[in-house]
């Protein structure tokens, strides 16, 4: 029989309650540490997935967000079933993340900017585009447009959610006509594409900022890794839907660590403030 | 299409030439269709059959005098989508389409109507092209999907499909879309933003391929014909979500036992739909477009709860003066 250690905890040496290691140098990094580092490895710059909220704290200056729209729920159009019924999988996605589909849009301040703000959160069923966050994004890029501010959507998305089938293959063209709005009334619209943002997402709103801005070593790229195999019978190299790939190939503006992601949104909103103007656009 | 058919059915009284959808012979009902409908895998397969009329077999049975036009003017001209200019009973209109083969020499040339990036950049230079010179844009979508291989990724396919949307969304001439056989994806999308989308009877409209969502949800490409089921891509379902307007009727026995009745089927339904969309102003055609797509979504908002209601949207003013009138 084994005696319980007295002098404290020593047979689990790096409970993960309090430690995470990092897939990239192995590092063990302390939670709490990690968290103030938004998530970012002190060590060599890995940057883990940052949830909706995270995100938000990050990006919005203190109590500016105010969010939109927060009780849009998902309805089940087709009565899809696949392993479990898509209803199921929505209340345990709710469950598992705590919001009710996977991005969260509202107004808020950027460096004392106003902007209307949208997050997605991977959490939610792969941050999966349905009939839920077309709605919100193509609210808040409406309401961008009516209050001539502008629109800021941060991606982590595997693209359009089947479970909806073409009703979600639909929302690419509800949310580009949406920002294609702003874009013909020069409102600017920065998109920030995560770690992953693929499909439908990327190849809809995602692509269409009049900044695109990346974050290091994320997945961006048209078709998943399944789908690939399964179309062409061949895979992707790897490394090869980057962001380091898409700013090399000339689709990312910038690859922007997210510790400075702030200052540099905030930089482009400023820079596309007409002079003299207070914080409202007014074109 | 309802606010469309306002519109124009408000100015039929006095023009006295209005033509409605079900005099084309469309199907604008799912109880329109005949009762031994096939089953949704029946449907892929039909959609799939490589005796089907593709892009060019209905080009030139429809169009007269096709012109074909070629290249992104950037990088290369792709094979699956094909595009030009042609008469649609003596007046001019810009066509695309995604090109598939109707022998394996041929869908290798075609890369089974996958196209690259190139082939939308093509696409939106002939789009820019029908706003330039005012001409209606037809388009004709066939496709599996928009080609997923590393050179597809490095010439940045999602950008290109993103952006044809867009130049869609907002093009200032009347777009009528025909979904021939397949439509894959955002593949198909990058085409298949129209005032009207029309769609052969026997074709499908898909986020994703039923192969590759069995891959995804079932781990198993096998499961196909499930995933085809449950994903709700035949004509009746179309119809339903109003992911297309009206189905054209195809032979019986399917689009590949005759050619010419197809394309009859769909010249006369095009020359309906031009003649009805040339009579909005463009003005009113980009705000109805909006709102088509704008449409589409099936959620549950509780009423009463934090969510302020939208204030009225933008396209609802637009709309609300010139129904108010009572014409245009």
């Amino acid at each position: 029989m084994r005696l319980r250690n007295p002098f404290g905890r020593k047979t689990k040496e790096f409970p993960s309650h309090l430690w995470t290691q990092c897939p990239s140098c192995g590092e063990m990094l302390f939670n709490k540490q990690l968290e103030r580092n938004h998530r970012v490895c002190q060590k060599c710059g890995h940057h883990f997935k940052l949830g909706a909220l995270e995100r938000i704290d990050l990006l919005a200056d203190a109590k500016s967000f105010s969010e939109t729209d927060a009780d849009i729920v998902s309805s089940d159009p087709l009565g899809f079933v696949d392993s479990k019924p898509y209803p199921e999988r929505i209340a345990a996605a709710q469950a598992k993340s705590g919001h009710k589909d996977a991005v969260l849009t509202g107004d808020a301040q950027i460096a004392g900017i106003p902007v209307a703000l949208a997050v997605m959160d991977f959490e939610f069923m792969g941050g999966s585009m349905g009939s839920v966050v077309g709605e919100k994004l193509t609210r808040t890029a409406e309401r961008a447009y009516a209050d001539r501010k502008p629109l800021v959507i941060v991606s982590a998305s595997g693209g359009a959610r089947m479970q909806e089938g073409t009703i979600a293959l639909m929302q690419l063209a509800k949310t580009v006509a949406a920002v294609a709005r702003l874009d013909e009334a020069a409102i600017p619209f920065i998109s920030v594409l995560t770690d992953p943002t693929t499909g439908g997402v990327l190849a809809s709103f995602a692509s269409l900022g009049d900044i695109v801005l990346a974050e290091p070593g994320a997945l961006i790229g048209f078709s998943g890794a399944r789908v690939t195999s399964e179309t062409i019978g061949e895979k992707l190299p790897k490394g090869f839907q980057r962001s380091e790939f898409l700013l090399e190939h000339g689709f990312v503006d910038q690859v922007v660590p997210r510790t400075q992601l702030k200052e540099r949104i905030a930089f482009f909103l400023n820079a596309f403030r007409v002079a003299g103007q207070d914080l409202r656009w007014s074109l | 299409m309802s606010m469309l058919d306002r519109i124009v059915g408000s100015r039929r009284g006095t023009e006295g030439n209005g033509h409605l959808v079900v005099e084309a012979g469309l199907i604008t009902d799912a109880t329109q269709l005949a009762s031994g409908r096939p089953t949704p895998w029946q449907t892929v397969q039909t959609a799939r059959n490589i005796a089907r009329p593709h892009a060019l077999d209905i080009i030139g049975r429809v169009f007269e005098q096709f012109q074909e036009l070629h290249g992104d003017r950037s990088f290369r001209d792709d094979p699956a989508i094909i595009g030009g200019i042609a008469q649609l009973e003596g007046r001019p209109v810009i066509v695309v389409g995604q090109q598939k083969g109707s022998s394996t020499e041929e869908n290798i040339v075609r890369n089974f109507g996958m196209p690259y990036p190139e082939g939308y950049r093509k696409a939106m230079r002939l789009y820019r092209l029908a706003q330039k010179f005012h001409l209606p844009l037809v388009t004709l979508v066939d496709t599996p999907g928009a080609y997923p291989g590393p050179e597809a990724e490095e010439r940045g396919q999602a950008e290109a499909i993103a952006s044809s949307i867009q130049l869609m969304t907002r093009l200032a001439v009347p777009v009528v879309v025909v979904v021939l056989g397949e439509g894959g994806s955002g593949g198909a999308l990058a085409l298949g933003v129209g005032d009207v989308v029309l769609a052969l009877e026997n074709a499908t409209y898909s986020v994703i391929s039923p192969e590759g969502c069995a891959a995804i949800l079932w781990r198993s490409a096998s499961e196909a014909e499930r995933a085809a089921v449950a994903m709700k891509l035949a004509g009746p379902d179309l119809l339903e979500t109003g992911v297309a307007d009206a189905l054209i009727r195809e032979p019986a026995g399917g689009a590949h036992t005759d050619h010419d009745a197809t394309a009859a089927a769909i010249k006369s339904a095009l020359v309906a739909q031009l003649d009805r969309l040339s009579r909005v102003p463009v003005a009113d055609l980009l705000s109805l477009r909006y709102e088509r797509f704008r449409s589409f979504g099936m959620f549950v908002e509780p009423d009463g709860g934090a969510a302020p209601a939208p204030a009225q949207p933008w396209w609802r003013r637009i709309l609300k003066n010139p129904l108010e009138k009572g014409g245009l």
